[in-house]
């Protein structure tokens, strides 16, 4: 059956065209949503683009049992140096679990999110993932409370689920083709037998499906997580995308697979490819006609802690929290004005923002070509990073629409200091691979022996706009390359090709 | 007539809460069954409920030593591959 579609092709359209609900700049992704639901992400990191600028999340490992698997996983899990999903260091009871959200909230006020992601999968561990949330809901209620899962377990959990506060769920959903399932997952764990291949996809499949529509009747944000697997689910993901949408799923989350030889998954070993940035960046944009699409996702580890992109995790490990002297009654005082103050500012900005973007639409600019463009940022929504302690890079797209964020860009940092400079050379090669048809990279500092690399790269650096917010920088250096006449040569081409 | 669980056991919990016997415990530096109440869920289940939950090829074996989930038969991962 097909669903009506209002505009599913957005990745054949000109790439600064206006995609739905995601005109303007990137915080604009909420503007469509009803106030109920944009006053419980306004301060969630991982469900909306602007928070996670300001707001951290964590991930207790409480749930290390899995009813499932995917062919991207690998069940031994315990690896301090991999940022992947299913990756922890140390798996925690409840009661140490609640013992490091304590601590964290204390020492990181800006923590507003807990989530329980495994390594394994939350639901398969109803009992550790349920208690965490009831101690958790009585000692930090500003805390929100988030589960990921696979929704195999999910349908007999919804009501449980309720009684904690718990109002986002997200849900791993890679297709809804049993044909297409059985390329992903091996085998489920069903009514105490082990089913494999169609069968055990179809029931996945199924189950998913029924606990979506579950959660939205029950006024449950819910997210959908989907893996792009090359070859496997890339085209079906524009179904899946349509159908969890037309149920209620209020934003879809199209991430990459991750697969290395020597991460010993069944994709690693048999060389399954994961997607280009492009490649993603396509499918995301095809998506984006049906549905709001999340594209700031760090596909954290299931202990991650701090900022996305970030994780201080190894400050918080269980000896150290033993030795932490915590104030709680204070921390807590502080939490509450750090909040207030962070959303006082944001509230300024949209003000601000409101009133820039009548001026902008007054203007009328004619249609220049799209722009894009690398930033170093260690938070805030400012451009606050020297561009060789970047270990990663938020990409922007500036075109006479607006400025939309597109997505982020690991690399190596270019230079950390001391043992790791010597690696500075194939470093720098990374990261210009890495930033492929940017072209301009805004940092706070850029050093000189990056820039002519960068240069001839056709990337230019620029460490003009340090301590700007990154949109109004971005914007800014996109009309300097308007007044330059750096727009107009590709934009005959696209209008002679239309 | 019992199984058991070995080194490469990654202490998941999963089969924990499964055993109809109660004969499954936690323990350093990995889970165990105790042999003398395990039943091989005979009478309670058509497959023995650890190895029917069991991530880890490899990781329970039968009385007589015989791995339950034998290299690739979880995974699908090619025995080559394993072995590189």
């Amino acid at each position: 059956m097909e669903l009506p579609v209002l505009n599913n092709t957005a990745s054949e359209a000109p790439k600064g065209g206006c995609s739905a609900g995601s005109c303007g700049s990137t915080d604009d992704q909420m503007s469509h949503l009803p106030d109920s639901i944009r006053d419980k992400v306004k301060n969630h990191p991982c469900y909306s683009e602007e928070a996670h600028h300001y707001f951290a999340r964590m991930h207790v490992a409480v749930a290390p049992a899995c009813n499932i698997q995917c062919h991207y996983c690998n069940r031994k899990y315990d690896c301090s140096n991999e940022s992947r999903p299913g990756v922890v260091s140390e798996v925690l009871n409840p009661q140490q679990a609640v013992k490091k959200v304590m601590a964290v909230a204390a020492t990181i006020p800006q923590m507003t999110v807990l989530g329980i992601a495994g390594p394994g999968d939350a639901l398969a561990n109803p009992e550790r993932t349920f208690e965490t949330f009831r101690a958790l809901s009585e000692q930090a209620p500003d805390i929100k409370l988030c589960v990921s899962t696979n929704g195999l377990a999910l349908p007999e959990n919804v009501e449980e689920m309720c009684k904690y506060n718990i109002d986002h769920v997200t849900i791993t959903i890679n297709c809804v083709d049993p044909d297409v399932g059985a390329k992903i997952y091996p085998w489920i764990f069903w009514k105490n037998k082990r089913l494999k291949g169609r069968e055990a996809a179809a029931i996945l499949i199924e189950q998913q499906q029924k606990g979506l529509e579950m959660l939205v009747a029950k006024g449950v944000l819910v997210k959908v997580n989907s893996v792009m697997i090359p070859g496997v689910n890339d085209k079906h993901l524009e179904e899946v995308s349509k159908i969890v949408k037309a149920k209620g799923a209020f934003l879809h989350n199209v991430m990459p697979l991750i697969s290395e030889e020597e991460h010993g998954t069944f994709y690693g070993l048999t060389g399954q490819r994961g997607p280009t940035n492009e490649e993603l960046q396509e499918l995301q944009d095809a998506c984006a006609g049906d549905m709001n699409m999340m594209r700031h996702c760090r596909q954290c580890r299931a202990d991650a802690v701090g900022l996305l992109g970030e994780d201080r995790g190894a400050e918080f490990t269980l000896d150290k929290i033993e030795a932490m002297d915590i104030d709680y009654e204070a921390a807590m005082k502080m939490r509450a004005e750090v909040h207030a103050a962070i959303n006082e500012e944001l509230e300024s900005k949209h003000a601000a923002k409101e009133s820039k973007l009548v001026s902008i639409q007054g203007l009328k600019k004619e249609a220049t070509r799209p722009v894009l463009m690398a930033v170093a940022t260690k938070g805030g929504g400012v451009i606050n990073e020297h561009f060789g302690h970047a270990s990663e890079f938020l990409i922007y797209e500036a075109s006479s629409d607006g400025v939309r964020f597109i997505g982020h860009r690991k690399t190596i940092p270019y230079c950390e200091g001391g043992d790791t400079c010597g690696d500075g050379e194939s470093a720098l090669d990374v990261t210009i691979r890495e930033l492929s048809g940017c072209e301009v990279v805004l940092c706070s500092k850029v050093g000189y022996e990056p820039w002519g690399p960068l240069e001839a790269a056709g990337i230019q650096p620029n460490g003009e706009h340090a301590m700007e917010a990154i949109e109004d920088a971005v914007l800014a250096v996109y009309e300097e390359m308007r007044a330059a006449g750096k727009l107009e040569a590709k934009a005959d081409a696209a209008q002679k090709a239309a | 007539m019992a199984l058991e669980i070995i080194e490469s056991c990654v202490n998941c919990y999963a089969c924990e809460p499964l055993c109809p016997s109660k004969a499954i415990y936690e323990a350093k530096p990995h889970f165990l069954i105790d042999p003398d109440k395990c039943t091989e869920c005979a009478g309670d289940f058509e497959d023995p409920q650890c190895a029917t939950i069991c991530p880890i090829e490899g990781a329970i074996l039968d009385e007589n030593g015989v791995e339950l989930n034998p290299p690739g038969s979880l995974t699908g991962i090619p025995l080559e591959k394993l072995a590189a």
